[in-house]
């Protein structure tokens, strides 16, 4: 019996992509006729060509497609155009958006997946053990700070830590990814600054997102300690370390996993605000940048690439969850 | 009339009150409602700029101090907090609405239309709500409070719509409904009068969590200053102190920023806490888990 599932997935996925690429076309649509036909009139000076030739390319360039045309074709243009890997142009930046990718992207990965890591261990150890001793200290003070976290939108703690920690204090940098004094490169000095400048925007997401991770990972392992094979580890006298870890969590954690990728989506959302605040130059800075600005072509550029990562990280989630989870697999195979 | 106002205080308002998470949440977010409702008839609001007064701590003049201009703080929270409970009510409410709507239909009818609009559905949830509303309410240029909560909206209905299919689906399968089929009753009777009244609590749940998502994206996207209100908005003004004015890098500039940020953590902080609160009222199964 074939699964359909993972077919099923990928079409589904495909579609959401056309749908967000329709969103960037309607950006795209509102970039100002005449600004194009300056970048024409500069295009055609520079290389000696005809006006109407070199708005033709400018137009190609720029934003993907042929004006004159009728829409559907229009459209249709721009999703070639978008898939054969062409973001588009910054019109503020005057670079491509491929080129701002690739120096922002890196980064926010970086500091996602820190974030995400460290974030989802704290949160699960804290869960397993609220959820394993129900009567201690600990758990109303994990519930307590779930609820008032979750009452704190990230750009609150971003905005608080960035006032008292870098500000006040001074004891973090206040902008940027690296010390400007230092060339990129593989030394200690510049690793030591890199991971310098990251501690706030790391701490801003794991700050939220701990409390989540707890009372996911809580539930979670709430409801496999009322399975039998925990009785019967604990009768027969297993210490409580090895009945946690290798019983309970490698049961409880697997649902969460598939959060993962979810949370990661999240996340990337938020690092708009979170790197705005603490003028980290990621996906997310540029983003708002970019919008506040109403730079269309670099706006579009850039949410498509966010959605495509969400978009992948969830595809490659829903892939691999049946080979990490034998439940999945086996309703998988139903 | 009468009977409709005693069966609110026995099904809402009294377990509301019995159960504490739930009480507290209420009592802060009537605080902030009648703030908002009452507040700027009572408080007068000046915005004329005196800058010998600037950046002063709070006194009794000024409770919450003074901005960047010498403007007092605590007038321009108060005039605020009408267009930031409005745009989180107004989203809300459009986003229920929505939900409601595509969530009854997809799990009533069933088949194709069940296949397509839950496939619509997915995207939605798919796609990362704040980037697309920053975009689209920057695209649109949007500066009332309607069409903001309109696009806040758009991107919030989506996961309500789903589970809501989910439970109008097991109630199709309950005796009732059944009966109400054979009864020949028809579909608006089933749909308004059998089904609804079964998801209310929930929807009446959704309500409040949906307000408070809206409050956080509405308030994160003037934040970063897309969508430019009047400057009692608190989004705006945490703008100002932030981006525009330098508050929060001089020492007596501090409560500028921090009036507003207070607010939000605490009128979400009852939002959270009311939400959970109904939730255990009406799920009582929540409760073992306490």
């Amino acid at each position: 019996m074939v699964s359909w599932r993972i077919p099923k997935r990928i079409v589904y996925s495909f579609f959401t992509l056309l749908a967000s690429a329709s969103i960037t076309f309607y950006m795209v649509h509102n970039i100002p006729g005449d600004v194009l036909d300056v970048m024409a009139a500069q295009l055609s000076e520079s290389m000696g060509i005809p006006f109407e030739e070199a708005k033709k390319i400018a137009y190609t360039y720029y934003i993907g497609y042929d004006p004159n045309k009728p829409l559907l074709e229009r459209y249709i243009e721009y999703l070639a155009n978008l898939f054969s890997g062409n973001l588009g142009y910054s019109l503020m930046f005057r670079v491509s958006v491929n080129e701002i990718i690739v120096q922002a992207l890196p980064w926010t990965l970086f500091v996602l997946s820190i974030s995400l890591l460290v974030s989802f261990a704290i949160g699960t150890v804290l869960g397993l053990i609220i959820a394993w001793r129900r009567r201690t200290v600990l758990e109303p003070i994990v519930t307590a700070y779930a609820s008032f976290t979750d009452a704190m939108p990230d750009f609150v703690t971003a905005v608080l830590l960035y006032m008292f920690l870098a500000v006040r204090m001074g004891w973090f940098p206040m902008k940027g990814a690296y010390d400007e004094t230092l060339t990129p490169g593989f030394y200690p000095a510049f690793i030591f600054s890199v991971l310098y400048h990251a501690t706030l925007p790391i701490l801003s997401y794991v700050v939220e997102h701990i409390g989540f991770w707890a009372l996911l990972v809580k539930g979670s392992a709430a409801s496999v300690l009322e399975e039998d094979f925990v009785k019967a580890a604990e009768a027969r006298g297993l210490p409580e370390r090895r009945i946690l870890i290798t019983y309970v969590g490698r049961v409880a954690i697997l649902p969460v996993v598939v959060m993962l990728a979810i949370q990661l989506g999240v996340m990337l959302g938020g690092s708009t605000i979170i790197e705005t605040v603490f003028s980290y130059p990621g996906i997310g800075y540029f983003f708002t940048v970019a919008t506040t600005n109403l730079d269309y072509g670099l706006m579009q550029g850039l949410f498509f690439i966010i959605i495509a990562g969400i978009i992948i990280a969830n595809l490659v989630v829903d892939v691999i969850y049946p080979f990490i989870d034998p439940r999945a697999r086996r309703e998988a195979a139903r | 009339m009468r009977e409709y106002l005693v069966n609110i205080y026995y099904n809402i308002l009294r377990p509301i009150f019995k159960n504490k998470r739930a009480l507290v949440g209420f009592t802060i977010l009537m605080g902030f409602v009648v703030m908002a409702v009452v507040g700027p008839m009572v408080v007068p609001l000046n915005l004329k700029t005196n800058w010998k007064e600037r950046f002063k701590p709070p006194s009794l003049e000024h409770p919450l101090g003074t901005d960047y201009g010498g403007r007092d703080i605590f007038q321009q929270i108060v005039h605020g907090s009408r267009d930031v409970l409005l745009i989180a009510a107004l989203s809300a409410l459009f986003a229920i609405l929505l939900a409601v709507t595509i969530g009854i239909t997809s799990g009533f009818l069933g088949g194709v239309a069940d296949v397509v609009l839950m496939g619509i559905t997915d995207i939605f949830l798919t796609i990362p709500s704040f980037p697309v509303m920053m975009a689209i309410a920057a695209v649109l240029k949007v500066r009332d409070p309607f069409s903001f909560a309109a696009v806040i909206s758009m991107w919030m209905w989506a996961g309500l719509a789903r589970s809501i299919r989910a439970e109008v689906l097991s109630l199709k399968q309950k005796e009732f409904i059944e009966a109400a089929k054979i009864l020949g009753l028809g579909t608006f009777h089933i749909v308004f009068r059998e089904i609804m009244p079964n998801i209310m609590p929930y929807i009446a749940i959704n309500f409040i969590t949906m307000m408070r998502a809206a409050i956080t994206a509405s308030v994160g996207i003037m934040f970063l200053g897309i969508v430019p209100f009047k400057i009692t908005h608190w989004g705006v003004m945490l703008n100002l102190a932030m981006f525009q004015y330098g508050a929060v890098y001089v020492p007596e500039g501090v409560h500028y920023a921090l009036a507003p940020l207070l607010c939000i953590v605490l009128l979400e902080y009852g939002a959270v806490s009311l939400s959970h609160g109904l939730e255990e009222i009406f799920n009582p199964r929540l409760k073992t888990y306490e």
